[in-house]
């Protein structure tokens, strides 16, 4: 049974700092949890601190400082500092907004190693509605002062059916802006991108023609710029190795201090998750119930427990089997063994009769109105 | 892409090359990934400081361990690792 089974853990790898769920963008496929409004509270500089200090001990080497938008924390500079001290591989997962020249210096100095800019479109009108915010403009000089400085530069799009059509122009404006990395990423249908799935999900002729484009391009730029292609899973027939297997490299670190064992975790019932502020890294990755719930194999239902490929993807993803099917404990209804697997059809289908309807419902954008209003 | 004999070797500025305690081998970080490393392989990364060429590296290499023939093992590893961004010449 789940949380009883305790195999010997591997240490954390990767670390996401998630310094605060304030943020001047809203985008509506946001990651952050949909009743993120309710946790006010966010860590201190010395909590912070503490937290890399144990993670990084224990092993955790990549470091991610996320939100929101963690430009908003006025002691980024100063954690920044501690994680190289540190040794930790770090990278800012940022909007642009907000970010100067002196600070993209300041960083620098402070031993940033690299920068990941989200870009929502390919141009300005686009991105500014999807964003919520005027700042197509300001990214794409952001993107030039990153390069400038000497960062990889790191460019993010988050593909859905809004701006799947511009994949050819997205790739162009990459290579012009000098990316190194460029990381497609077929919305993920979690927090605020399943409020708005039948608004967000493409069709399976949008995802093929634009997935060709793609991989033609990965050839030509080779060498130059390494394209990362993050799949949508509701296409497939197996689901993803979600997290690389619960508990076993990623560790998350919400702002209110909560550590999760991946972003969405949050939304499950009864992981009753450990709090920084109560208990040490070490206890909460060996110890914690939440850490040891869905680890090893042991917890799995059928068609997962029989399964010959449960050692590959460890039944999928927790969080859309929750979402989707309404218990944590079954196969991802991605796999088209689950019994379930007709929901993606569904999801897919009433997404399709959205796109074609004359009153098609807007976007819910992410923020902290819409955050109450929904939670 | 395979390497010229004539110029230095260099780790690349876009690539971290580190020892790691709590994994107890050298690894290369960069966006989105790590790669770990063997001891030799690491042995022959840290040579590549832009100051030696592939024959000054051999022969570092084949003194401080002792032993000969290692030209076409280390050819063939900075092969990979100029395919793969982690070193370059200039």
């Amino acid at each position: 049974m789940a949380g009883l089974t305790k195999t010997n853990p591997t240490p954390p790898r990767w670390l996401l700092a998630e310094l605060t769920y304030a943020c001047p963008l809203q985008c509506p496929y946001c990651a952050n949890p949909i009743d993120y409004a309710k946790y006010q509270t966010e860590l201190d500089t010395e909590d912070w601190k503490r937290v890399l200090t144990q993670a990084r001990k224990m092993g955790a080497v990549q470091l991610g400082f996320s939100g929101g938008e963690p430009l908003t924390r006025k002691d980024l500079t100063e954690l920044v500092k501690h994680a190289r001290d540190l040794g930790y591989y770090s990278n800012l997962i940022t909007s642009g907004y907000g970010l100067t020249e002196e600070k993209i210096i300041q960083l620098k100095e402070a031993g940033l190693d690299h920068i990941q800019v989200s870009i929502q479109a390919s141009t300005q009108e686009l991105n500014d509605h999807i964003a919520g915010t005027t700042s197509f403009q300001h990214k794409k000089e952001v993107a030039r002062l990153v390069k400038k400085h000497g960062y990889p530069m790191v460019l993010c799009v988050v593909i859905h059916r809004e701006n799947i059509h511009q994949m050819a122009q997205i790739l162009e404006m990459a290579e012009e802006l000098g990316a190194d990395y460029l990381e497609l990423a077929n919305t993920q249908y979690y927090g605020w991108a399943h409020a708005n799935r039948d608004l967000l999900l493409p069709t399976k002729e949008q995802f093929e023609q634009a997935e060709q484009i793609a991989q033609a391009y990965k050839e030509k730029v080779a060498g130059k710029m390494k394209i990362y292609y993050v799949v949508p899973d509701f296409y497939e027939d197996r689901p993803k190795a979600c997290m690389n297997g619960w508990g076993t490299t990623f560790l998350t670190i919400a702002p209110d201090g909560v550590a999760l064992p991946c972003h969405s975790a949050r939304e499950l019932p009864g992981l009753d998750c450990p709090n920084v502020n109560d208990y040490s890294i070490e206890e909460i990755w060996n110890e914690s119930k939440a850490f040891n719930f869905f680890r090893g194999l042991e917890w799995m239902k059928e068609p997962c427990r029989s399964c010959d490929e449960k050692e590959k993807d460890f039944g999928g993803c927790r969080c859309q089997a929750y979402l989707l099917t309404g218990d944590m404990y079954n196969a991802d209804p991605v796999c088209s063994k689950s019994p379930d697997h007709a929901v993606i059809r569904q999801a897919i289908d009433s997404a399709a009769k959205n796109a074609l309807s004359a009153d098609a419902k807007p976007l819910i954008f992410r923020n902290s109105k819409n955050s109450r209003l929904l939670s | 892409m395979s390497i010229n004999p004539d110029k230095s070797i260099k780790f690349s500025p876009m690539h971290r090359l580190q020892w790691e305690e709590a994994q107890q081998k050298h690894v290369i970080l960069y966006p989105e990934g790590m790669v770990e490393l063997n001891q030799s392989s690491a042995e022959i990364l840290k040579l590549c400081d832009g100051s030696r060429n592939l024959a000054q590296i051999v022969s570092e290499l084949e003194l401080k361990f002792v032993t000969e023939g290692l030209t076409d093992d280390i050819t063939a590893f900075l092969e990979v690792a100029l395919q793969n961004g982690w070193i370059n010449q200039n």
